[in-house]
């Protein structure tokens, strides 16, 4: 046997599977997209049609297209920067000189991140519950009136997010952490002969330093944020009053609920297009950035 | 005073991550309702073992246990064995075509798995797949992640070493199994760690395509259940240590491995 047989037998199996259940039902959701494809459909292919780029048409002028819309951008415009910062806070912390036990914070920080979305939002739940939580047990300490979190349409969202932030902002912390451990320490002790505070070396070395990691981590976590979905599931099945519906949710509700899979897949590919529109755009702004 | 300051608030974030954790395991213990009093209580004042049981009892959980253990072992070992070679090929087979394959391995990780969700749907309909445990298993039996991941270590093995063996006339798949995998160890246990938490946590696709009880993952278990007995605090809390607790272990028994995957992944290509 050849190389060249060889590297086929050995890549076959896995491109099969790629091509044949991820990229071609990929490229067919955009030829789904195109059709009124329905319960009807589902029961009888000759009643499908070809509709052009009517779903695409219905849903830009649909309301709750654009409310899921929203809500997905607040939840990614304001919990990819939480995320960030608690990343960010706590790599620094840990990657201090005067911190003790590192491994074991870094252990506990780390371990919401490997555990089940559907059971820990389970558990914050009853955390958020208005009555028996301990949020709004801990908020009365401070003499702060309980909160009805995942009950009124205004702080459903920001629950939602302190969720996400919580699960979420260990993953970057150990990107981050290991970014700052790269830095050169040369750097720092010629600060410090300079007499540069701490306050001064964090602002003009570890950050510019930093800089790049940060940037991917900002770009991959927007990516993930943009998938809102188990969250909103679980802990406010998307309510109340629809303010947690984000645009996954709604592809799910329109496709598997409503079975017009036609439209849930102009959903998606909507969604696929903002993403990668964000996605150039960030990349974009990174490399400008570099350059300045 | 710095020192202080430093470590008060590494242990400020380390209990605001283990609260939500510890009042689970500690709730899971409570009779029904006994969370549900004011102020909410930190410690079970009798600590029971029935949630556990009405869990496996009455709610069907062992089978939801089997179930993700069953979906979540086979999708590591089959994408394990899948994503190997398809990550030494490209690290270290010469064949034409080479770079451009690789690339459009890589371009599919632009694309969100939830566009691919619909199409999959109706054809593993046609397929017979849907509700079964293959509908969940062979779409996950490779991964471009998992490729890159592979390929990234494997790029590292001296091609010294492959052309002696060549010389002496071993085989490729020969040289596979016996030079190349050994090599190949630490991603190994890397890529198993991560695929199988993967597997354990994921959630829309098994929501999709298992639409019958009787194939369902924990997840899925725990979601239909926090949507029927919203009020059963303790039991949920069970339910959800049940869900928590294997995936955490592992995660804490090898914990090196699964932060060093986390960091190659985090490397540009």
């Amino acid at each position: 046997m050849s190389q060249r047989q060889a590297a086929w037998l050995f890549l076959a199996p896995a491109l099969l599977v790629l091509g044949a259940f991820f990229l071609l039902p990929a490229i067919g959701a955009f030829g789904l997209s195109l059709t009124d494809y329905d319960l009807y459909a589902l029961a009888d292919l000759r009643n499908l049609r070809f509709i052009g780029l009517h779903n695409y048409a219905a849903l830009l002028q649909r309301r709750e297209f654009w409310a899921a819309l929203g809500h997905t951008l607040y939840f990614v415009s304001v919990g990819v920067p939480l995320s960030i910062a608690a990343s960010l806070g706590t790599a620094l912390l840990l990657n201090s000189p005067l911190a003790r036990c590192k491994a074991w914070f870094r252990t506990a920080l780390f371990a919401p991140v490997v555990t089940t979305v559907v059971a820990v939002a389970v558990v914050w739940r009853y955390l958020l519950n208005t009555k028996y939580g301990w949020a709004n047990e801990a908020l009365g300490w401070i003499c702060i009136h309980p909160v009805d979190w995942l009950g009124d349409p205004h702080w459903a969202m920001p629950a939602i997010i302190l969720f996400a932030v919580w699960k979420n902002f260990g993953y970057n912390m150990i990107i981050l952490l290991a970014a700052l451990q790269a830095t050169p320490p040369e750097l720092y002790e010629a600060a410090r002969i300079d007499g540069a505070s701490a306050w001064r070396q964090c602002r003009h070395i570890t950050l510019p330093m930093l800089g790049p990691s940060l940037w991917m981590v900002a770009i991959l976590t927007v990516a993930g944020y943009f998938q809102l979905f188990a969250e909103p599931y679980v802990m406010t099945e998307g309510g109340p009053l629809q303010s947690t519906t984000s645009v996954l949710y709604l592809m799910y509700d329109e496709g598997f609920k409503w079975w017009n899979l036609g439209s849930a897949s102009a959903i998606a590919f909507l969604l696929f297009a903002i993403m990668f529109a964000v996605t150039l755009l960030m990349l974009w702004l990174g490399r400008r950035g570099e350059e300045a | 005073m710095a020192k202080v300051l430093i470590n008060g608030l590494l242990i400020g974030a380390a209990a605001v991550a283990l609260f939500p954790l510890l009042w689970m395991l500690s709730a899971s213990f409570m009779p029904p309702g006994a969370a549900d009093t004011l102020p909410p209580p930190l410690w079970p004042a009798h600590a029971t073992l029935h949630n556990y049981h009405e869990l496996f009892r009455r709610a069907g959980m062992g089978r939801y246990l089997l179930n993700s253990l069953l979906v979540a072992t086979a999708i590591t070992l089959l994408s394990l064995a899948l994503n190997l070679m398809a990550g030494y090929a490209f690290a270290k087979l010469r064949f034409a075509g080479r770079r451009g394959w690789f690339r459009a391995v890589l371009g599919t990780l632009v694309i969100p798995a939830q566009v691919a969700m619909l199409p999959l749907f109706l054809m593993f309909k046609y397929l017979g797949l849907v509700n079964s445990y293959g509908g969940v298993i062979v779409p996950a039996m490779a991964s471009a992640f998992g490729i890159f991941l592979v390929r990234q270590y494997a790029r590292g093995i001296p091609d010294e070493l492959l052309e002696a063996a060549r010389i002496d006339g071993a085989g490729e798949l020969h040289i596979f199994t016996r030079i190349v995998l050994p090599l190949l160890k630490p991603i190994v246990a890397t890529l198993a760690i991560f695929t199988f938490l993967t597997a354990w946590n994921d959630f829309m696709w098994p929501l999709i395509v298992l639409t019958g009880q009787e194939h369902e993952t924990l997840p899925l278990g725990l979601a239909a259940l926090a949507r029927e007995h919203a009020q059963d605090s303790e039991l949920m809390m069970a339910g959800a240590v049940v869900t928590v607790l294997p995936v955490l272990l592992l995660f804490l028994a090898l914990q090196r491995y699964y932060l060093q995957g986390l960091l190659l992944g985090s490397v540009k290509g």
